[in-house]
């Protein structure tokens, strides 16, 4: 009996892993997933309608001997109408349910009580303290495409900051990606965190994500972008904006310590000749 | 028939030359390899196109089977990355553009005359240097091979495309593949269009035209309408490239998103160049085999139109992941949605034609039925794919890759397998075997449904397309495993089909004229039909202007040649 109650819901995740698309990482993800079920489910009503019709004629009309000729039916108006009508239907329902979800899929909402801000360079905690003045925005990150990786800047804060491979990003945090490339056309896709964006030398493409839960997201370029476009992969951990902070920190003081250290080797090196 | 009007000989004195019959005898028609280097008959240039696009389709087969064994097992060390991005383009370029297109013109070139009772071709030598363009552009593109083959995938986004990304002869080779083939596909639409509007026998007019003619006459304005953008688009390649333009280059104010929107100006035209005549195949096949009229034969045609109109203005759904303004999103979404109205409408009518008749179950109709059944699936991702949010998912994924071969093998090639079974008799006076035929088809439905299907649950796990290899991590093998195994089940199925065509051609039962008993006038003649094709033109009454002779024939109890032009 309790055996049934776990395997019912187990069975059902499995099977909603291997017919919709990725989701669970942040909210646009989720929408996406429930709006590709509304498109599914109609599809999988139309498929076995036309398969069963099918079927039943293959079935029942096969040539028979001593079976009258067909009936040399040539059409019929009323029904090739209705038809044309229910078609027009289905896919005006699914227009509309795209424009009633929309807003929520591309539009960055706020920052969840417990995540971060960006004001004038700095990270504030969203909730338990006045608006900061000079306005405040989503925690911004660049992400450039480049001949086989992808790098992330940190343009909203103070101090040099940026990365590669993996992206560092606090939870419940709204966060707006600017993707642009550097080289050729590539795609930054991360399946739990939304659709993808293509990276394109010459264009900024926007989107965004919040992830709910702390974790490792992974993904991979979608855009065929040259001989090792396979091992082109992404990732985003999302860390407790604590662990975030932190890693804030340490990051910038590490450039900035390797930058250091660069500057003093070439001041060396010119010395020395 | 062979017959020549000479003057009146010299030697008679009688000043007023009256023309004089002298019959010479039977001309024998041409045999040997300069007959087919020669000629100008479209049934021989149906043939010439129909067997070199067929031998192309393997080559690229091969190629599929390549990378779908490398694909097989995570970490697959089988092919390197450039080799996979090579066999990526080859297999893309070779399907579409030295496959699918091309075989349907040789159809086309081979039935359109015989169903609307033409002699021939409105431009002959025209007809033959289409033919010979395509086979030299596949000619020009395969000579790649043994250099550097392009690596850009069929799409050959710039700026990938471009001398500072590949910089290897690949890419000129798929530019001169592009213009010979695009010369060749222009001049034969241009030989179509003319000879549609111009050379129906007497009494068909447009409602009577055979609903594959239909599909061949918008298959040829798409062709012209679309082939001037990639042509151009892929000069301003080659002037990139090569004489420092900036088309595509942003350092030198040029856009990549340029080449995007010239590209798909013409691609999307191109699915429906590729899958109208499929359709036209099966508005033929079906009413045949269900011995029962199309149902909504002026539907069926509207459609086939409407499709063509609309598919001139949904060539952004394949950019929905560009950076684009919500109203353009907006306006490609629907444009894509409407064209699933019309598309519909076909599914309905063919299962209506279906529904209560007197199904014969031959393999044409297998696979005209394969046809329906699979293509559906194609259509109904179609649908899901143009809803922009969620494409932004699925775009680019292994989800695309199983909507396009739902599409194009499920759609395109089961069509053409029908037309294939189906005109077999005609064109060279021989039944395929039945039992082979039918063995084929279940050999390639069940490995289309096994490489394919799953394929869409391995993009929405995050499978991009065009990946030469994956980590075990990623949770992918079994699925890979399941398409390889498909695959493979696929290219048996297809071999079959083809040593079917080799032992029927010498061996096959006698066709006779009109094996299936079918509605149109490519039956009325014999098979496989002689030079001139028709020495009676039959008077069309109807859609169906075979099946009027039939009845005539059994009515008034004389040969059909009689019966077909009654002396007026």
């Amino acid at each position: 009996m309790l055996r049934r109650v776990v395997t019912v819901p187990a069975l059902i995740d499995v099977l909603a892993g291997v017919l919709a698309p990725e989701y669970g990482g942040s909210p646009n993800a989720d929408y996406i997933w429930v709006l590709y079920w509304i498109g599914f489910g109609l599809g999988i009503a139309m498929f076995l309608l036309v398969e069963g019709v099918l079927i039943v004629s293959l079935m029942r009309d096969r040539f028979r001997r001593g079976r009258p000729d067909a009936v040399q039916v040539r059409g019929n108006t009323p029904l090739e109408v209705g038809w044309t009508l229910g078609a027009t239907a289905i896919v005006a329902v699914l227009a509309v349910v795209t424009f009633v979800g929309l807003p929520a899929i591309v539009t960055p909402p706020a920052s969840d009580p417990g995540g971060l801000r960006v004001a004038d360079g700095r990270l504030y905690a969203s909730t338990d303290q006045a608006p900061v003045e000079g306005g405040e925005r989503p925690l911004e990150i660049g992400v450039n495409g480049q001949q086989y990786l992808w790098r992330y800047d940190y343009p909203g804060l103070r101090g040099r900051l940026f990365a590669y491979h993996e992206m560092v990003v606090p939870t419940d945090t709204t966060v707006v990606l600017s993707i642009t490339s550097q080289d050729v056309a590539h795609s930054w896709w991360i399946p739990q965190l939304g659709g993808k964006m293509d990276a394109l030398p010459g264009h900024v493409n926007q989107t965004w994500f919040k992830a709910t839960e702390p974790g490792v997201f992974r993904g991979q370029c979608a855009e065929l972008c040259g001989e090792n476009h396979a091992s082109m992969t992404g990732s985003v951990r999302a860390v407790p904006p604590e662990e975030f902070r932190r890693w804030v920190t340490q990051q910038t003081a590490g450039i900035r310590a390797s930058q250091e250290a660069l500057i003093e080797t070439r001041r060396s090196r010119n010395t020395n000749q | 028939m062979a017959a020549t009007t000479e003057p009146a000989a010299r030697e008679r004195s009688a000043p007023p030359a009256v023309p004089e019959v002298i019959l010479h005898g039977p001309e024998r028609e041409e045999t040997g390899w300069l007959s087919w280097l020669t000629t100008t008959d479209h049934k021989k240039i149906g043939l010439l196109y129909l067997i070199s696009t067929f031998v192309f389709f393997i080559i690229a087969g091969v190629e599929a089977l390549l990378m779908r064994a490398q694909l097989a097992l995570a970490d697959n060390t089988f092919l390197d990355a450039q080799t996979y991005n090579g066999l990526v383009s080859l297999h893309g370029t070779t399907m579409i553009f030295l496959f699918v297109v091309p075989v349907l013109a040789g159809f086309g070139n081979y039935f359109v005359p015989l169903m609307i009772g033409a002699r021939d071709m409105a431009f002959p030598k025209l007809n033959a240097l289409s033919f010979w363009l395509l086979l030299f552009g596949g000619i020009a593109f395969y000579g790649s091979v043994f250099w550097e083959p392009p690596a850009a995938g069929w799409t050959s986004y710039a700026p990938l495309s471009d001398d500072a990304y590949s910089p290897d002869g690949g890419i000129d080779a798929w530019i001169f593949l592009i213009h010979l083939t695009g010369i060749s596909s222009l001049l034969g639409a241009i030989n179509f269009v003319a000879t549609i509007h111009n050379m129906r026998a007497r009494g068909m007019g447009w409602g009577r035209m055979p609903l594959f003619v239909w599909s061949i006459l918008i298959y040829s304005y798409l062709l012209i309408v679309a082939l001037p953008a990639i042509a151009a688009a892929a000069t301003m390649l080659l002037t990139d490239r090569h004489f420092g333009t900036a088309f595509f280059d942003v350092q030198g104010g040029g856009d990549p998103l340029l080449w995007q929107h010239l590209f798909w100006f013409f691609g999307h035209p191109e699915v429906y160049i590729m899958v109208l005549p499929a359709f036209g195949i099966i508005s033929e096949v079906l009413p045949v085999f269900a011995r029962k009229p199309i149902f909504g034969y002026k539907a069926i045609a509207a459609s086939t139109a409407s499709i063509g109109f609309l598919s001139l203005l949904v060539w952004a759904h394949h950019m929905f992941t560009v950076p684009t303004s919500n109203a353009l999103l907006a306006f490609f979404m629907i444009s894509s949605l409407i064209i699933a109205v019309p598309t519909g409408i076909k599914m309905f009518n063919w299962l209506a034609t279906l529904w209560r008749g007197t199904i014969v179950t031959k393999t044409p109709l297998y696979f005209a039925v394969g046809f329906l059944a699979t293509f559906l699936i194609g259509g109904i991702s179609g649908v899901i794919l143009a809803m922009f949010p969620v494409d932004w998912q699925l775009h680019d994924s292994y989800y695309v890759v199983a909507h396009i071969h739902y599409v194009l093998f499920g759609g395109s090639v089961f069509g053409i397998f029908a037309g294939l079974y189906y005109w077999f008799p005609k064109m060279t006076g021989r039944m395929l075997s039945e039992s082979i035929g039918k063995a084929s088809f279940w050999l390639m439905f069940v490995g289309m449904q096994l490489t394919f299907l799953i394929q869409h649950s391995l993009g929405m796990s995050g499978m991009p397309r065009r990946i030469y290899s994956y980590p075990a991590q990623a949770g992918w093998e079994g699925m890979n495993i399941v398409s390889t195994v498909g695959s493979y089940l696929l290219g048996v199925g297809i071999m079959v089909s083809v040593v079917n065509i080799l032992v029927s051609y010498k061996r096959g039962r006698r066709a006779g004229n009109d094996p299936w008993k079918a509605n149109t006038l490519e039956w009325f003649t014999q098979s496989p039909p002689p030079e001139n094709n028709f020495d009676i033109v039959p008077r069309v009454r109807s859609a169906e202007p075979m099946k009027d002779i039939r009845r005539e024939v059994a009515r008034a109890g004389e040969p059909a040649g009689t019966v077909a032009q009654p002396v007026s």
